[in-house]
């Protein structure tokens, strides 16, 4: 299926927009053939049976967020160290150490993250 | 080993032999989408076909038998009944984001699905930053499941959600790094460049110790990122009745359903790509009449055989483990799998430095 000839970056929009039509295509014919009736209390939401108390896009637990940011700074740092990855035997001792120090700090991030408990599920 | 480059450079002669350039460009993009959306559906029904057997038997059960031979037809009929239930709109929900939410989830696993290597010569999507890209496309989807379980407006699904964001965000750190780890000992992120490396002998074999190290979290990580086995929690039927997708009926639940299955596809695939060779038969150095047997098998049954011998294992993992807390599964990722994947990087640069590998 490699066509030589085809950009990449067009075959990556042409993948992006078959999820698309796929979603687009059987929500037509779901529309088409299912049925419909309409019953005031189907558009409740579904919660045991009895209505919802309250709001319920309501404030969460503060430790989502926390994990959150841990994960980006932990991701963008590991995005850095994919350029390094490859390039790993041409860049020899120089590059090796130099990305020794960056590592370093890395895990001292996380043994200070971990240190203050913020690995704690409270 | 058969090359498929054949089959497509023909095509593309026949095509270029009457159109003009653009028409077609055009056309192949088109026909690329047919098989993909032809590939991803037939998949799709395949793997809830053998997710529904694999599951029976191990409960001693004999699953789906009564549609179709072996109940074969089975999926077929699931299809078409999802298609004719009543898509419900409700009161209380974010009408923009809840329609939105489906097409982010397929969005991703069609774009991950795209980019794995099916055969010697099939291809499609071949980037030099191919697995990178796998990486940053996959993480699409939580942002689908965030989306889904915020706009239904509802207690259940708030929570899946959050567990869900949670932990696959999490996971995707772990998956980073082996893959990490496997792109240092490659020396290259392209798929199709990966792929060839492994002529010789497949990377946990030749990968020494960081390998098979790399190949264990990858699995557990993997496991996690679908919302499977032991780290259902996001969709824990006994606490949460369906997760994320509660509020979602008919089609609209099926596209979660179905890339749900596509990406346990798609991480096997990937765990095929970087540590049994992808579509490469099983090649050891010094046994050419083995080897040369071995080339007589087509590359695409290859590929598809061990992405799906290594699903069998992630579904394995689900009747063999309980179900984690969210503590337990927060604190496995953190202070486990981080900090092994971490030391196991710096081993892999040392067996690459004094040149362990085989």
């Amino acid at each position: 299926m490699i066509a030589l000839t085809i950009q990449s970056s067009t075959l990556a929009i042409t993948a992006a927009l078959t999820g698309i039509g796929l979603v687009a295509l059987a929500l037509w014919i779901a529309g088409l053939i299912s049925p419909r009736s309409f019953n005031p209390q189907k558009g409740e939401a579904y919660e045991c049976g009895i209505p919802t108390r309250g709001e319920s896009m309501a404030q969460f637990k503060v430790g989502y967020y926390l994990f959150a940011i841990l994960f980006l700074m932990f991701d963008v740092e590991c995005v850095f160290l994919f350029p390094w990855a490859v390039s790993l035997r041409s860049l020899g001792t120089a590059g090796l150490l130099s990305v020794g120090v960056f590592f370093f700090i890395l895990v001292l991030g996380l043994v200070y993250a971990w240190r203050k408990g913020a690995l704690e599920w409270k | 080993m058969f090359d498929f480059s054949i089959i497509t450079t023909w095509i593309d002669n026949l095509l270029r032999s009457f159109m003009p350039e653009w028409l077609t460009v055009v056309t192949e993009c088109v026909l690329i989408g047919f098989v993909l959306l032809l590939a991803y559906s037939l998949l799709a029904l395949f793997y809830i076909y053998f997710e529904r057997k694999v599951c029976a038997a191990f409960q001693c059960r004999i699953g789906p038998n009564r549609v179709g031979p072996w109940g074969l037809l089975q999926s077929v009929a699931d299809m078409f009944k999802i298609l004719i239930k009543e898509l419900i709109s409700l009161k209380y929900t974010d009408k923009f984001l809840f329609a939105l939410a489906p097409y982010l989830v397929i969005l991703a696993s069609m774009l991950t699905f795209a980019v794995l290597p099916w055969g010697n010569g099939l291809q499609i999507i071949n980037f030099n930053i191919g697995i990178f890209f796998l990486i940053a496309v996959s993480s699409i989807g939580v942002l689908g499941i965030l989306l889904a379980g915020w706009s239904s407006n509802n207690k259940f699904t708030l929570i899946g959600a959050m567990r869900s964001g949670a932990q696959m965000v999490s996971y995707e750190l772990s998956i980073g790094l082996s893959v990490l780890t496997m792109v240092a000992f490659a020396g290259t992120m392209n798929i199709v460049e990966i792929v060839e490396a492994q002529d010789r002998l497949w990377f946990i074999f030749s990968g020494h110790l960081p390998a098979l190290i790399a190949f264990v979290i990858y699995m557990i990580a993997g496991t996690a990122e679908t919302n499977r086995g032991p780290f259902d929690l996001p969709e824990a039927e006994s606490e949460l009745t369906a997760g994320y997708h509660t509020e979602y009926s008919g089609i609209h639940f099926g596209f979660f359903y179905l890339a749900e299955y596509l990406n346990l596809f798609v991480v096997s695939g990937v765990a095929t790509l970087l540590f049994f060779g992808g579509w490469m038969p099983l090649h050891f150095p010094g046994w050419d009449g083995f080897n040369e047997i071995m080339n007589y098998i087509p590359s695409i049954v290859w590929f598809i055989g061990k992405a799906v011998a290594l699903s069998f294992i992630i579904i394995w993992f689900k009747w063999t483990f309980p179900r984690l807390r969210i503590d337990q599964m927060l604190s496995l990722e953190w202070k486990y799998l981080l900090p092994i994947n971490l030391f196991n990087l710096v081993l892999m640069v040392l067996v690459i430095a004094y040149g362990w590998f085989i």
